[in-house]
C-alpha cells in the first residue's frame, strides 16, 4: 500500500528586502496562472495547504503560498539583533512584489488575508498593472480595535495561549473541530511579539481610508470576501470599503470567520472557485484578444 | 480544596430556578432571543449551573489548573461572585456581597448571554469578545488573569451551550 503523500513542494528563495537578504520558505502546486497566498498576521503558509492541495484549481494555477519573515519557516533575516519586529506598509509591500519577481512570476494574482487582505489593497493602489487580479480575504481599509495589543507579548502572559485565545473567537462555530484546533495551533507556535508587530501594520501604519477610493478595478480587477463571523474585519468594514471603489466585487461568505481557507476549507471552495473561474475566463479573453 | 470537594454551588442556592428548565426547551430558550423577552432571572439559573458543568469537564479543569481567582461574572446589574481555585469554580454566590474582592468583571446584558449559549450563535454573539466589542458586555479591573486564561474562561461561560446543544438536538 502506497503512503498518501500531498503534492505540494516546499524550497526556499532568497529575497532582498530592505536591503537585507531574507531566506523566504514557501511551498507551490500546480501549473499555470500565479496564484501567490499571503496568510494572516501571525500564522503562516500552512494555512493555505488545502488549496494548494486542490486537484482542480492546480491544473491551471501554479498556486504559491510562502511565510512572510519571522513566520513558519522563515526565520528572522540574519542581520536582526532582537530589536522589536515591526511590520509596516513599505516592508510588506516590498516584501511580496521581491517575492514575485524573485521566482519570475509574470502577472500573478494575489490573495491575501486580514493583514494579507489589508496589504491587496494597498498593491491595488500602488501597483495594479503588476498583478492579474488581487483577492482580499478579510479585507477593509480599516477596522475598529477590540484589544489592547500589549497583551500578545509580555513575559508573564505565555504568548501562544494568549494569541491562539484572542482568535479563536473569530472563528465561526460551524467550523470543524480539526480545522480550528489546526487553525490556532500556527498561533500557539508563532515567535515571541510576531503577531503583536504584525499588528503594528494592521492597527497603526496601514490604515488605507482615504486612499482605496484610487483604485482602478479596470487595470487589475479586486475581489473582496468576507466571512459573516469575523467580528475582526466585518461585513459592514469590507462593505464599507468596496462602497468607494468603483467595480469591486464584494462576497459575505455565510458559515466563515476570520480563517476562510483554513478554519472550513470545504465552505470557503463554495466562495473562491467562482473568483478563480472568472479570473482563469478573463485571462483565456486576454490571451485571444478580447475585452470583457 | 481536593478535585473531589463538593463546591457549595447549585440551584437551591438561589431564589430564581427557572433557568435550567427554561434552558432545556427550545420554545424557551428562542423566546428569549429578543431584547423584550429576555430574562434575567433565567439568565441567572443557567449561570448557577456552571460549576456542575465545570465538574464534567476535567479536560477544561485541567486547562485552568495554575488558576486561582476571585472574580465577578455576571448578567448586568446581577453580579455573581466566583472563587475559582485549581481551575474548578469552589463558590459562586449571588451578590452584591459588602466588601467582597475581586480582580476583574465581566459582565454582559442578559440577550447577550442568551445569544451566546444558543447552540449555534448568531455572527457577533458567539464570542466573549464580540460582544465587548459590540457594548453588549464590559470588562472591567485586573484583566490579568482572565488573559492568561482567556481560553479557559470562554469554554466555561459557553458550556450552557453544550447543554443547550445536547437538549435541543
Amino acid at each position: 500500500m502506497t503512503a498518501k503523500i500531498e503534492p505540494m513542494v516546499g524550497r526556499y528563495v532568497h529575497v532582498e528586502i530592505e536591503g537585507e537578504s531574507n531566506r523566504i520558505y514557501f511551498e507551490e502546486n500546480g501549473a499555470g496562472i500565479p496564484l501567490v497566498c499571503l496568510h494572516t498576521a501571525g500564522s503562516d503558509g500552512r494555512q493555505w495547504r488545502h488549496l494548494l492541495a486542490d486537484e482542480e484549481y492546480t491544473k491551471d494555477f501554479r498556486i504559491i503560498a510562502f511565510d512572510l519573515p519571522w513566520h513558519g519557516k522563515s526565520n528572522p533575516p540574519a542581520c536582526w539583533n532582537g530589536e522589536e519586529y515591526r511590520l509596516t506598509t513599505a516592508r510588506y509591500t516590498q516584501t511580496i512584489r521581491a517575492f514575485c519577481k524573485a521566482l519570475l512570476l509574470e502577472k500573478p494574482v494575489v490573495m491575501g488575508c486580514s493583514i494579507g487582505g489589508r496589504i491587496v489593497l494597498n498593491l491595488a493602489i500602488e501597483h495594479p498593472r503588476e498583478f492579474r487580479a488581487l483577492i482580499g480575504l478579510e479585507a477593509a481599509d480599516f477596522q475598529a480595535p477590540w484589544y489592547d495589543t500589549d497583551w500578545l507579548n509580555r513575559p508573564d502572559v505565555h504568548g501562544g495561549e494568549v494569541c491562539a485565545a484572542l482568535v479563536s473567537g473569530l472563528i465561526a462555530p460551524q467550523s470543524p473541530q480539526s480545522a480550528r484546533s489546526e487553525t490556532l495551533w500556527c498561533y500557539k507556535q508563532g515567535g515571541p511579539g510576531v503577531f503583536k508587530g504584525d499588528l503594528y501594520f494592521y492597527r497603526v501604519d496601514g490604515d488605507l481610508r482615504g486612499r482605496v477610493e484610487g483604485i482602478d478595478t479596470t487595470v487589475c480587477p479586486l475581489y473582496l470576501l468576507t466571512g459573516e463571523y469575523d467580528f475582526s474585519c466585518t461585513p459592514d468594514d469590507t462593505r464599507r470599503t468596496a462602497a468607494t471603489i468603483k467595480g469591486a466585487s464584494v462576497t459575505i461568505m455565510e458559515q466563515l470567520g476570520h480563517f476562510p481557507m483554513s478554519e472550513n476549507p470545504e465552505q470557503f471552495r463554495r466562495y473562491i472557485a467562482p473568483v478563480l473561474t472568472e479570473i482563469l475566463r478573463q485571462t483565456s479573453l486576454d490571451k485571444q484578444g478580447v475585452h470583457a | 480544596m481536593g478535585a473531589g470537594s463538593a463546591h457549595k454551588t447549585g440551584p437551591e442556592r438561589l431564589s430564581q430556578r427557572g433557568a435550567s428548565v427554561c434552558l432545556a426547551k427550545t420554545t424557551c430558550l428562542n423566546s428569549m432571543t429578543s431584547p423584550s423577552n429576555a430574562s434575567g432571572a433565567a439568565v441567572v439559573g443557567v449561570f448557577a449551573e456552571i460549576p456542575a458543568l465545570l465538574d464534567r469537564a476535567p479536560e477544561l479543569i485541567l486547562r485552568g489548573r495554575a488558576l486561582d481567582c476571585q472574580c465577578l461574572l455576571r448578567p448586568m446589574n446581577m453580579p455573581f461572585h466566583v472563587s475559582i481555585r485549581q481551575g474548578r469554580i469552589i463558590d459562586l454566590t449571588p451578590g452584591p456581597v459588602p466588601m467582597r474582592s475581586w480582580r476583574f468583571s465581566y459582565r454582559a446584558s442578559p440577550l447577550a448571554w442568551v445569544e451566546y449559549w444558543q447552540a449555534v450563535p448568531r455572527p457577533g454573539w458567539h464570542d466573549l469578545l464580540a460582544l465587548t466589542k459590540r457594548d453588549e458586555a464590559v470588562l472591567e479591573g485586573d484583566l490579568h488573569p482572565f488573559m492568561t486564561h482567556l481560553q479557559y474562561f470562554k469554554d466555561v461561560l459557553a458550556l450552557p451551550r453544550q447543554r443547550a446543544l445536547a437538549v435541543l438536538s
